[in-house]
């Protein structure tokens, strides 16, 4: 029986150690990091909310980053009147499907959408950002190493510069940018970070109340335990 | 007999306690469901103040702005209007504003901040439906000959004056409500709050 | 067991003893209670096996309160709001943010979703392992497999409605599955959708089945496996039937009442199966990728596959059958023999009472083929489930092909090595 049920439990682990294919640079960030997140959230209202919008997400949640309304309202509110409206992209969708071809997909749940058996979607998302390089035959003069023939050109390439594939299919700067590299991989670190956080603005607090059920559980646990060996005492 | 109590008793405190516990938990686990049925921040943010621009409200003009979905009265009063108020003071049901269906600071005979401008809830307090404006003075729309101008309310004939008080023996009880409200500039107004630290 | 003579309630002249008194003379109140708690006897040698016919109620429970709730906020709409998303996904957002502890509500149910199949997949390996579906409980078994069937299509409608990537694809090949019957299949999966595409009035559709159809015939389901149970009254890891040995009052000697033993027996099941509970859904509430698959959080897009869809992981053993089918046989294509294949799967289960000719019941008396079928069968199942996770492959193939060969041999070859099989005689009373 001990056999039979040791067999049983081995064989799904042995089934699921198949490998990857894409090689994602691990994030270095935290969602823990506010001072982080708030340059992260910056970032990403000046460049990835003109075309994409985060329409699940109302601007009054980022004073969960630390930050005061008036703060919201003059640094990072553009798009919106009201601290309570969501975080729109400034054209129409449809407007822009026009312009386009494809309406830019909405950013607030991209970081939990984009996670694999490869990483994280952190992962996937820092790494995304820092390999772009150029390449003429696409319409936008970019591609990117991780997501083949992207629509999206480089909208960093000023920050990080020019980057090329050279022979040995490796990354090259050949232009450097406004940003060193270590500290464009910080802004893409912060950028990423501010994505996770907006994935689930709730999942620190989420994890709290997890420990304070957990506590209580095991509480109750050692009551229901007790009372059923109380119980059990008759049973011969 | 004593023995078997002695049991019982231990056993009995055991379900008691194991009952308490779980019951917390169970209380507990109300809550989040319970919660989840008040206002969405959606729905907040649909019903956070309003801040409305009246600098090219001419007197004698009224606008209609959206609060939490009910509409707000915005009158500027002209002098006429105003001089109406006191004559009237002997057919209001509160003429004094004494029910709380305004601020402090609109406790006053015109029951408003600025005397010219007021502000004011456009539901009836009889049944909910939405009053129209009757300004002009006597039978000229449909009104009684002494009339000397207000609102009448179309469901059940409550009639109110300039200041949105209520004439005596009508069916709404109360005056119109005035919602909480402040000038953030001279012609600028916050419609849902009070003014902070005031 | 359920003795319905039990003698009406006589008040001791309290209030409450009035009012109970006034309720048992026009209610069967006290006699359901006796009958279904205080005086029915379940042996006493009952393990950790079990649990999970009582959890599987819990997670019924959770998952229709939690559902109540969500449908407060949900909305079954495919058109594009304002945003330019789905208003269906946009709501389930909406939920996970806005509404006040909504984003608790919606793991809870989500993770509830892939819960009950756990507990009831351990539920039904109790029945195979101790033959709980033997004579006389074969109705209560096939009760259960009618649960399973239901739990299937209730968890494939629900899974519509978050109308994510995941949600789209997942419910257009298994619509599209239907096609697969000759003559009537295409306008039957054009019936089914009430479109010529997965569409609103799919998604219209699939959210009243979820919320009402199913829900109401599963709460029957299990009332009638219940009353079944409760009728011929429980088996046990021994496979023996305990009313066979009574004591001078009638009662089962090695019988105790459920109430008191079982009630607090189950809550310290109920407390462990939630610590658990509770660590997936506030710690990994994705499950891995599992209860949550990643690419549902794209929006459903008609005009996008994703790269590689796989249907959760409970329907994955079953879909692994599905595929491994790669023949036409008679002249019909593989497509269609890989829906029979994958019906009968699941349809097999009820044959069990009928294919099983042991002269035991459970697997503690039970000889080395049985067990080895057993194990098998559970091996080959878990690996089907594997590889319905995976993209098709060469070797998943063969190997699917293998398992499904294992988990058809191990039902239709159980008259036979079933009979031959080596057994210990089955004690008179439970050994605890």
């Amino acid at each position: 029986m001990k056999k039979f049920l040791i067999a049983m439990l081995c064989t799904p682990l042995m089934a699921f150690a198949a490998g990857g294919s894409v090689h994602l640079d691990k994030w270095p960030g935290s969602v823990a990091d506010k001072a982080a997140l708030q340059n992260g959230a910056k970032l990403f209202v000046n460049y990835c909310l003109n075309c994409h919008g985060a329409s699940y997400m109302r601007y009054n949640k980022l004073m969960e980053l630390g930050l005061t309304e008036q703060q919201v309202k003059d640094n990072l509110m553009f798009t919106a009147d009201k601290i309570g409206e969501p975080m729109r992209i400034a054209g129409r969708a449809e407007e822009q499907k026009a312009w386009f071809g494809a309406t830019p997909p909405d950013l607030t749940v991209i970081a939990r959408a984009r996670s694999s058996q490869d990483g994280s979607g952190a992962d996937w998302l820092y790494t995304y950002l820092r390999q772009f390089y150029r390449d003429e035959n696409r319409p936008t003069g970019w591609n990117n190493v991780v997501f083949e023939n992207v629509g999206m050109p480089h909208i960093f390439w000023e920050l990080q510069g020019e980057q090329i594939l050279n022979k040995d299919h490796k990354l090259e700067l050949a232009v450097p940018g406004k940003l060193p590299p270590k500290e464009y991989d910080q802004a893409v670190s912060d950028l990423v970070g501010f994505m996770v956080w907006m994935g689930e603005p709730m999942q620190e607090e989420r994890k709290r109340i997890g420990w304070i059920v957990l506590a209580f559980l095991s509480v109750l646990f050692v009551f229901a335990y007790k009372l059923k060996k109380e119980y059990w005492k008759d049973v011969k | 007999m004593s023995n078997e109590c002695k049991v019982d008793c231990g056993r009995r405190r055991l379900v008691v306690a194991t009952a308490a516990v779980g019951g917390v938990g169970a209380v507990a686990a109300l809550v989040p469901f319970v919660s989840s049925m008040l206002p969405s921040e959606r729905a907040k943010a649909a019903g956070a103040p309003v801040e409305v621009d009246i600098s090219k409200l001419e007197p004698g003009q009224m606008m209609t702005v959206e609060w939490r979905g009910k509409p707000v009265w915005i009158l500027h009063r002209n002098q006429d209007m105003l001089e109406t108020l006191p004559k009237l003071d002997g057919e209001m049901a509160d003429p004094n504003s004494d029910k709380k269906m305004q601020p402090e600071y609109a406790k006053n005979p015109t029951r408003s901040i600025k005397p010219e401008i007021l502000v004011t809830v456009g539901i009836c307090t009889h049944l909910g439906c939405s009053p129209s404006s009757k300004f002009k003075k006597g039978a000229d729309e449909g009104m009684s000959a002494d009339w000397l101008g207000g609102f009448l309310c179309p469901c059940h004939g409550s009639t109110f004056d300039f200041a949105g008080r209520v004439y005596k023996a009508k069916p709404a009880p109360d005056n119109l409500e005035v919602p909480p409200h402040y000038y953030i500039a001279d012609t600028r107004i916050l419609i849902g709050e009070d003014k902070k630290g005031a | 067991m359920a003795n319905t003579n039990f003698e009406k309630y006589k008040s001791d002249g309290s209030l409450g003893g009035n009012v109970l008194e006034w309720v048992d003379a026009r209610f069967p109140l006290t006699a359901m209670w006796r009958g279904h708690l205080s005086e029915y006897y379940a042996p006493k040698n009952f393990n950790f096996w079990y649990f999970f016919g009582s959890l599987a109620l819990l997670v019924l429970v959770i998952q229709i309160v939690t559902g109540i709730f969500l449908v407060m906020h949900y909305k079954p709409d495919a058109s594009l709001n304002a945003n330019g998303v789905p208003v269906a996904f946009a709501s389930v957002e909406y939920i996970m943010r806005d509404v006040p502890w909504g984003w608790m509500i919606r793991y809870m149910h989500s993770t509830g979703a892939s819960a009950f199949f756990i507990v009831v997949y351990l539920h039904m390996f109790r029945g195979m392992m101790y033959g709980s579906y033997r004579k006389p409980r074969e109705l209560t078994w096939l009760f259960g497999v009618g649960i399973f069937l239901c739990l299937m299509g209730e968890a494939f409608f629900g899974y519509l409605l978050p109308w994510g990537q995941m949600s789209f694809w997942g419910a257009q090949v298994i619509v599209n599955l239907f096609s697969a019957i000759p003559l009537i299949g295409d306008p039957l999966s054009i019936w089914l959708r009430g479109d010529f595409v997965i569409g609103d009035a799919t998604l219209n559709r699939f959210f009243s089945f979820h919320v009402i159809a199913f829900p109401l015939v599963l709460i029957g389901l299990i009332a009638a496996h219940i009353l079944a149970l409760h009728e011929t009254g429980s088996n046990n890891p021994d496979g023996v039937e305990i009313k066979a040995k009574k004591d001078e009052k009638g009662i089962p000697l090695d019988g105790i009442p459920f109430h008191p033993y079982y009630t607090v027996k189950d809550i310290v099941g109920v407390v462990v199966f939630l610590m658990v509970f509770s660590a997936i859904m506030f710690f990994a509430p994705e499950g891995g990728g599992y209860f949550l698959e990643r690419p549902n959080f794209f929006p459903a897009d008609p005009l996008k596959t994703p790269d590689h869809i796989a249907p959760v992981w409970y329907f994955t053993p079953f879909y692994s059958i599905l595929r491994a089918v790669v023949w036409p046989i008679f002249g019909i294509d593989a497509k269609f023999w890989g829906v029979v294949a994958m019906g009968a799967s699941v349809v097999i289960f009820a044959f069990l009472p009928w294919l099983d000719r042991s002269p035991v019941k459970s697997i503690r008396y039970r000889g080395p083929i049985y067990k080895t079928f057993l194990t098998l069968f559970v091996i080959s199942f878990f690996i089907l489930g594997y590889l319905g996770t995976q993209s098709p492959s060469y070797w998943g193939e063969k190997i699917s092909q293998l398992c499904s060969l294992i988990y058809f041999g191990f039902f239709l070859l159980m008259p036979w090595y079933s009979k031959v099989d080596k057994y210990r005689p089955a004690p008179e009373r439970v050994t605890g």
